[in-house]
């Protein structure tokens, strides 16, 4: 960071508030008690810096200084700590770029060279008096890396071509449109997102607790639930015994196998065979969403139906028996 | 709850109060922490880091400058918390500390006027690491103007902030501040302005590196051969402890020493720097005028030229004491002219209703400089503390700042660096309802009348006045004398106690200066109007040729006060006694032996031949009580019994005449600051500025 000093040449001898700034500085100093009115310094030298083209000039500093009747070192103490205070003139668009690592990392460099090429060293405003630039830290982008800030607004989702764009209709006259300059939505993925748009997820079709009888738009005497269908599991002999040992399945233990015995399970090879609705279905009967898959009980029963034990203990660990 | 906390501080333990810092509780038993930026005048800055000492337990070693010890708990087992301040967890800590500030500054200690007493070359020796391990590249910053007095190298600053606290909190002019931050911080003045405080020159003892140094004292000297001697400053009436440092034959320079009666540890600029002043313009021989010229003369054709200058009868002789006047020049003096019969002498400025009641009391600071901070409410008459007793203005800001002091001036309107209630600029403003408002519910109310306020014709009612409102809003009481004046020189009380007033019937200073006289003696006296003397003849005694030397006709030259040992009373009536820090200029001659050699020449010699003898005299015998009978202490509250009786009635009625500035310029009032180079300097800066303490 370089020393930061008044310009005091461009600063000329006197500052003015624009009349229709009175009414924020009246707000910024009406949130402080009258013996506190130096808390304002920052609000009101930004005011300033906003009535004066942008940067802060020596008097414009002083006036803010005569107004919280605050000692003049104690304000440039203030105006000369906070990079965002611009001692020295800028352009009238004056590009803030972020060069803090993720910006750096999607191609803040590029970008750099853009505004050296076109704009000059940092803080250098072009001789039409509407552009400059300086490097600035992370501005809180990220997700949309790497990107500027032009006055009060974002240019983000940037390549130095789009820059290049940006700061020619700038210097031309001609607006540019702020935000990210790809197809997104704010830092929604670009081109739509690829994921969760199944539209029953936001119908509340999904939730579990669309059987709730007070949720809304369920019918007032909802019936109960049916059980699940135990469909397709044909139980063949109640309450057999095991042909396998279920146990064997890591997440199995005495209670699930009695479960499963109940509902007819009683070989490896029938739990291999589950669809993703069975095992649905299955997950709904026990309570526990997601168990079977997570604990991938499909595919430790495939390779026990198959016999190769040793390598399931190794896989998968050997269940408690 | 208990105020106080039970700490084990380096296997002793020690029971503290609770608002103790760490540091203090830790030099309570007596442990030795390193700092650079706490100082314990100004407040707490907790960032260089140097004093971490070892909580055991805590994460981290702590700052022990900002720990409050009340915020420290005790062991789980209920025993006191143990504090380490040596050892190889806090030695490893300072010695990264050291590592840090040494990083930027600059290995210039052959050149730096702060080497050999320099905080940060004690401390690197003392915890710092023996080499650099840093072979970047070294900040450097660029040197700030802040004035005639202060000499900035900031590539040597460690960001202390001393100076900014100082100025902003103990001097009262917010004018130097710390820019920027992170590696390009820097402490500057606002746009490298001038330093407008008169107590600037404190932030050089200040700065513990040699960022901040004495302009007029650069490359000057080494502490090491300097002589140091212990003296009184006779700049204003306050008597400051200071020291003289000189090398040779020459002063080369003052510094302050710590006196929490008198000016605790700070030193105005005009006391401080006036010592190129004690050099320059010096009378170093007797001159006597021959065809309308001065030419040097030897003592005796010069004793010989007084000896007939004085055989005009004693009511045509007149003698005026001038403001750096010491005790026994004006006793020996005094006794002198009095055996002639001279009735017309005076100490007092033109126009003084002071001094003649007899009540010493009544010329004192009854209530003490130091006095004040006890004070809740003070009334100003015609005084400026900050240009009569800058210092002291300095104590009456910390007062206000960190008491409930409140202040009321009468008199002109002047930046004080504290808010004060201003009743106006006329003596009748002291009978009003408003000034008695003022003083409702104070406890220890002060009432201080400066010399601008009885050196006018009605003087004596305003003193009356002053007094009777003193009696009336209780600052008369048992143990508490709130009501002084405030002296604007340093030899004026010393003089007074001397008696060295007109005698019964004759002249007092405005008088003997109106041409009325044959011949007026001027001791020192350069303050006083000389331009209606007319034809007298004039005899100079004095140290400086300056208004009064350019006027006379037989020139006397006598030794100034870092010449001498002289004593001086200053304004609470605190006798105090220089030091002779180096000889006279040429053939000077101490004050007193100039009258004691003029007696025997008239034939009525003195009764004292050294200067002890002189001091016995004016101290009186054993047991007996006179103004000079204690040393170094003031009377204070003991006036309070002389205070409680009315002045005698007044012959004038207050009158509605503005008060003036007793004191025109503030580093130009007397001889030796404006033969000072540094005080024009600075003089003229304060004028083109024209926010000078003395124009406002």
């Amino acid at each position: 960071m370089a020393l930061r000093r008044f310009d005091l040449d461009a600063g000329g001898d006197s500052f003015a508030f624009k009349p229709e700034t009175e009414e924020k500085i009246a707000f910024w100093r009406g949130k402080y008690p009258a013996d506190k009115q130096r808390s304002a310094v920052i609000p009101l030298l930004w005011l300033a810096q906003k009535d004066n083209n942008g940067w802060l000039s020596e008097p414009a500093m002083r006036e803010v200084a005569d107004r919280l009747e605050m000692p003049y070192i104690r304000v440039y103490e203030v105006a000369t700590f906070y990079t965002m205070f611009r001692l020295q003139p800028v352009g009238k668009f004056h590009v803030q770029l972020c060069g803090t690592t993720p910006c750096q990392l999607r191609g803040a460099e590029g970008l750099k060279e853009v505004c050296t090429r076109e704009i000059g060293k940092p803080m250098h405003v072009t001789d039409d008096q509407r552009l400059s630039w300086e490097e600035v830290e992370c501005l809180g982008a990220c997700v949309n890396a790497p990107m500027v800030q032009i006055n009060d607004d974002y240019f983000e989702d940037l390549t130095p071509e789009i820059l290049s764009g940006i700061l020619s209709c700038l210097r031309n006259g001609a607006a540019a449109r702020p935000g990210p300059q790809v197809a997104r939505v704010n830092s929604a993925p670009e081109g739509g997102t690829p994921v969760l748009t199944d539209a029953s997820l936001y119908d509340g079709s999904k939730s579990r607790l669309r059987e709730l009888p007070n949720l809304p738009g369920a019918p007032a005497s909802a019936p109960a639930p049916a059980p699940a269908p135990a469909a397709k599991i044909e139980p063949e002999v109640p309450k057999a015994p095991a042909a396998d040992d279920l146990k064997r399945i890591n997440g199995v233990g005495p209670k699930f196998e009695a479960m499963l015995l109940e509902m007819g399970v009683r070989t490896f090879a029938q739990i291999a065979a589950w669809s993703p609705e069975t095992v649905d279905t299955v997950e709904a009967r026990f309570g526990f969403k997601d168990r079977i898959d997570r604990e991938k009980w499909v595919a430790q029963a495939r390779m026990l139906a198959d016999g190769r034990f040793d390598e399931h203990d190794l896989i998968f660990g050997r269940g408690k028996d | 709850m208990s105020d106080t906390f039970k700490l084990n501080i380096d296997g002793q333990e020690v029971e503290v109060p609770k608002a103790y810092t760490l540091m203090q509780a830790c030099e309570e038993v007596g442990a030795e922490i390193p700092r650079f930026c706490y100082h314990e005048r100004l407040s707490v800055a907790g960032n260089c880091r140097m004093c971490l000492v070892e909580w055991e337990g805590a994460p981290k070693p702590l700052a022990s400058c900002a720990q409050i010890v009340g915020d420290l708990r005790p062991n789980r087992d209920g025993s006191p918390p143990v504090i380490r301040t040596k050892g190889a967890y806090v030695e490893k800590a300072r010695n990264g500390v050291m590592e840090f500030l040494l990083i930027n500054h600059p290995l210039d200690c052959p050149i730096c006027d702060q080497g050999g007493e320099c905080d940060l070359q004690d401390q690197a020796v003392a915890y710092g690491r023996g080499e650099s391990r840093y072979d970047e590249n070294k900040r450097a910053v660029e040197d700030k103007n802040m004035g005639p007095l202060v000499k900035t190298i900031m590539t040597r600053c460690i960001q202390c902030t001393r100076c900014v606290r100082f100025v902003a909190e103990v001097a009262g002019v917010e004018e130097i501040g710390m820019i920027s931050r992170g590696e390009t911080a820097e402490i500057t003045t606002y746009l490298e302005k001038s330093l407008t405080s008169e107590l600037s020159g404190n932030v050089i003892d200040l700065c513990p590196v040699g960022a901040l140094t004495s302009k007029p004292y650069a490359f000057n000297a080494r502490p090491w051969e300097l002589r140091k001697t212990s003296s009184i400053d006779v700049m204003d009436a306050m008597g400051a402890a200071i020291r003289i440092d000189s090398k040779g034959d020459a002063v080369m320079r003052i510094l302050p020493e710590t006196n929490e009666d008198v000016n605790e540890e700070w030193l105005s600029d005009k006391s401080r720097f006036v010592w190129d002043g004690l050099a320059r313009q010096r009378l170093d021989r007797p001159y006597a005028r021959r065809n309308g010229k001065l030419l040097a003369v030897t003592w005796p054709e010069a004793l010989d030229a007084v000896k007939a200058a004085l055989s005009v009868g004693a009511d045509q002789i007149g003698v005026v004491a001038g403001d750096l006047i010491e005790a026994e020049q004006a006793k020996a003096a005094l006794d002198f002219f009095r055996s002639l019969g001279v009735r017309n002498t005076d100490c007092r400025p033109a126009g003084a209703q002071y001094g003649l009641s007899g009540v010493r009391e009544h010329y004192l600071l009854n209530p003490t400089l130091a006095g004040v901070e006890g004070c809740d409410a003070l009334l100003l008459i015609g005084a400026n503390p900050r240009v009569e007793a800058a210092v002291w203005n300095a104590r009456i800001r910390k007062s206000w700042l960190w008491g409930k002091l409140k202040v009321g001036v009468i008199g002109p309107a002047a930046d004080l660096t504290y808010p004060y209630e201003h009743f106006g600029n006329s003596p009748a403003a002291l009978n009003s309802e408003a000034v008695r408002a003022f003083f409702k519910g104070a406890a220890k109310p002060m009432i201080v009348i400066g010399e601008a306020g009885v050196c006018r014709s009605d003087g004596e009612a305003v003193l009356s006045a002053a007094l009777g409102l003193a009696q009336n809003v209780g600052a008369i009481a048992e143990g508490w004398a709130g009501y002084g004046m405030l002296h604007t020189a340093a030899g004026r009380v010393g003089a007074l106690d001397a008696g060295f007033v007109p005698a019964e019937g004759g002249k007092a200073t405005g008088n003997i200066l109106d041409g009325s006289v044959k011949t007026v003696v001027l001791l020192g006296a350069d303050e006083v109007d000389l331009s209606r003397l007319g034809s007298s003849s004039v005899i100079y005694v004095g140290t400086h040729g300056d208004a009064g030397a350019s006027r006379a006709d037989i020139v006397l030259p006598c030794a100034a006060y870092s010449e001498i040992s002289a004593t001086y009373v200053n304004t609470e009536g605190r006798v105090q006694i220089t030091t002779r820090a180096v000889q006279p200029k040429g053939e000077a001659r101490e004050g007193w032996a100039i009258f004691r050699a003029l007696s025997a020449l008239f034939g009525k010699a003195l009764a004292y031949d050294t200067a002890d003898e002189l001091r016995g005299l004016l101290r009186g015998k054993a047991g007996e009580n006179t103004p000079f009978s204690g040393r170094g202490y003031a009377p204070g509250a003991k006036g309070s019994a002389a205070l409680s009786a009315a002045m005698p009635a007044s012959s004038v009625s207050l009158g509605s005449e503005p008060f003036a500035r007793a004191i025109g310029d503030f580093y130009l009032s007397n001889p030796v600051a404006r033969a000072s180079r540094t005080m024009a300097e600075c003089s003229a800066l304060a004028t083109s500025l024209d926010t000078a303490v003395a124009a406002e």
